[in-house]
């Protein structure tokens, strides 16, 4: 796979790096695991294999081998050779034919998953890049143009086996071969602002009434300097009651915390693994790939949530997800 | 113990530095790694507790999951030696030059104590590594001199230089990457702190003995230090 335009901000990730926080080394992994989860399903990948991260604004890729693809994840722009690209499922790419993505329609971040998967060397027993530090995917950075991605060796087998077990193929316009049913999007951002799950957090009761009101019934904004460590909100300031010196103590994918200016940060997919700021929330895991769909500018609205609701969250999203992979897996002929 | 949310669990001990309930903690996470809970994680011993981190979809995650960690961590915590550190002990050379130690004046300055005086004072303490995180590889080292106590700096340097000895709060701290940070640079080592390539990829973990010996100019660009 070569790439011919990277887009906005394009990554290598793979279901993640765990076991090593005690170093100080976070998870890293993709921003919305349900979407990578289906796109590797939808070309008979195994879970957690690596795909490719786009953002906003998608990247160009020229395939130098045949290849099934999916895209997963928010509604991007895509074509093939020129003609429109569904998205959702399993798609067949001839050599030699590039696939470009263009800007997110709607949701802001989607994965391009190949049969057999990325093949580039993993890091400490996993493939995801981690920007911060520079190590993981390609070189610890983001794919540049001119950029060839290396893929298993057998992945143009598997793209035409895989493909011929595919149940309602159907030739699209333009001649794209793919199939007449796809996988549903269960991330996607609804009507903004979008409600996302949140329990209190461990320093709730350190900041003022006046600021624990506000954090569950204002809109907050995503700002642009926003990115895979954490999503910066504007919204009202929320002051501490007591100047708060703490220690620092670990922090978590989805932990809110308030640094000195009274402006929160959710911490995302390569936050640190440690922090010195007061937590105000913790969003509720199963909301988390939900908020990863917010691009910078989309809007929010905490709705307060206790330990048991986060896991009736957990388990309906797991329902719905495993209903999906369940009909993907019998689709593709698994 | 209260939860980080619902994939994650903080049990905490005390909320100042006490340096032998970190040496506690730290048997205790290796008591609960050697369990392999499989929908734990991530076991992350911190400054003052007990961080356990959780695979949320998990088919054997328990619903009553904070009961189930309380019981975890008191049945480890019997088990667990009273405090062992990981038998390891990492020397590191730093050059306490001023070219590198940009905060050695003003540190001299708040604790009335000479720079010669301060450096002696910082590589003839035992330290050890209290906890590693932030970055990947970065240590909170205890042991610091009380003489040589400073708070962080009013403000924070945009950009700490890889490889900066700090200090503030009775810590230490190495830091592996280039990043923004608020503590007093005395030092400045030649060693890689964190290299993924390598075997182990962190220089510090949780545990270890700490000792830091003063190297001339010339011997850190020995050691390939820039």
């Amino acid at each position: 796979m070569r790439v011919v335009r990277p887009g906005l901000l394009s990554t290598v990730q793979d279901r993640g790096r765990y076991g090593l926080q005690h170093l100080g080394v976070v998870p890293c992994g993709p921003m919305d695991p349900v979407a990578l989860e289906l796109a590797n399903a939808l070309v008979g990948n195994r879970n957690g294999e690596a795909a490719i991260e786009i953002t906003v604004l998608g990247p160009e890729i020229e395939f130098e081998c045949d290849a099934l693809v999916a895209i997963c994840g928010a509604q991007f722009d895509a074509t093939l050779a020129g003609r429109a690209l569904p998205l959702n499922r399993p798609v067949f790419v001839e050599k030699k034919s590039n696939l470009k993505t263009g800007r997110a329609l709607v949701g802001s971040r989607a994965y391009l998953a190949v049969a057999g998967g990325i093949a580039t060397a993993p890091v400490l027993g996993s493939r995801s890049t981690y920007l911060p530090a520079r190590f993981g995917g390609l070189e610890g950075r983001l794919l540049r143009a001119g950029d060839v991605l290396p893929v298993f060796q057998s992945s143009a087998d598997f793209a035409f086996k895989r493909y011929e077990n595919l149940s309602s193929k159907k030739q699209l316009a333009g001649g794209i071969r793919s199939v007449s049913w796809s996988a549903p999007a269960l991330t996607l951002p609804e009507r903004e602002p979008i409600v996302i799950h949140a329990m209190q957090g461990r320093h709730h009761a350190h900041f003022d009434a006046a600021a624990q009101r506000a954090f569950f019934e204002a809109t907050w904004k995503i700002t642009p300097d926003s990115n895979r460590m954490g999503f910066r909100l504007a919204g009202p300031m929320l002051a501490h009651a007591e100047a708060l010196e703490i220690l620092s103590e670990p922090a978590c994918l989805g932990t809110v915390q308030v640094p000195a200016n009274g402006l929160p940060i959710a911490l995302m997919a390569d936050h640190q693994t440690t922090g010195g700021y007061p937590k105000i929330a913790e969003i509720a895991a199963a909301d988390v790939a939900r908020l990863a769909q917010l691009a910078p500018g989309g809007t929010l609205q905490f709705a307060r949530c206790t330990l048991q609701q986060a896991g009736e969250l957990r388990r309906v999203l797991r329902q719905r997800l495993d209903a999906a992979l369940r009909s993907v897996d019998w689709m593709i002929g698994k | 113990m209260s939860p980080l949310g619902d994939a994650a669990v903080y049990a905490e001990f005390g909320d100042t530095l006490d340096l032998e309930l970190n040496r506690s903690l730290q048997a205790l996470a290796a008591a609960i790694r050697a369990r392999a809970v499989p929908w734990i994680r991530d076991v992350v011993p911190a400054l003052c507790g007990i961080a356990l981190h959780f695979d949320p979809f998990h088919p054997e995650l328990p619903d009553a999951v904070l009961e189930v960690c309380e019981e975890l961590l008191q049945d480890c915590f019997k088990s667990a030696s009273k405090f062992a550190d990981s038998g390891h002990t990492v020397e590191v050379p730093v050059c306490y030059d001023v070219e590198f130690g940009l905060d050695l004046s003003e540190v001299s300055q708040t604790t009335s104590i000479s720079i010669s005086e301060i450096i002696k004072r910082h590589v003839k303490t035992e330290h050890w590594v209290l906890m590693v995180g932030f970055s990947p590889g970065q240590p909170y080292i205890g042991g610091l001199d009380p003489k040589l106590s400073v708070p962080r700096r009013a403000t924070p340097r945009t950009r700490m230089p890889m490889g900066a000895v700090a200090i503030a709060n009775a810590q230490t701290v190495v830091y592996p990457y280039a990043t923004p940070g608020g503590w007093s640079i005395i030092g400045r080592t030649p060693l890689t702190v964190f290299d993924p390539a390598r075997d182990p990829a962190s220089l510090f973990a949780p545990g270890d003995r700490v000792r830091f010996v003063a190297i001339t100019r010339e011997e850190f660009a020995q050691l390939g230090g820039a």
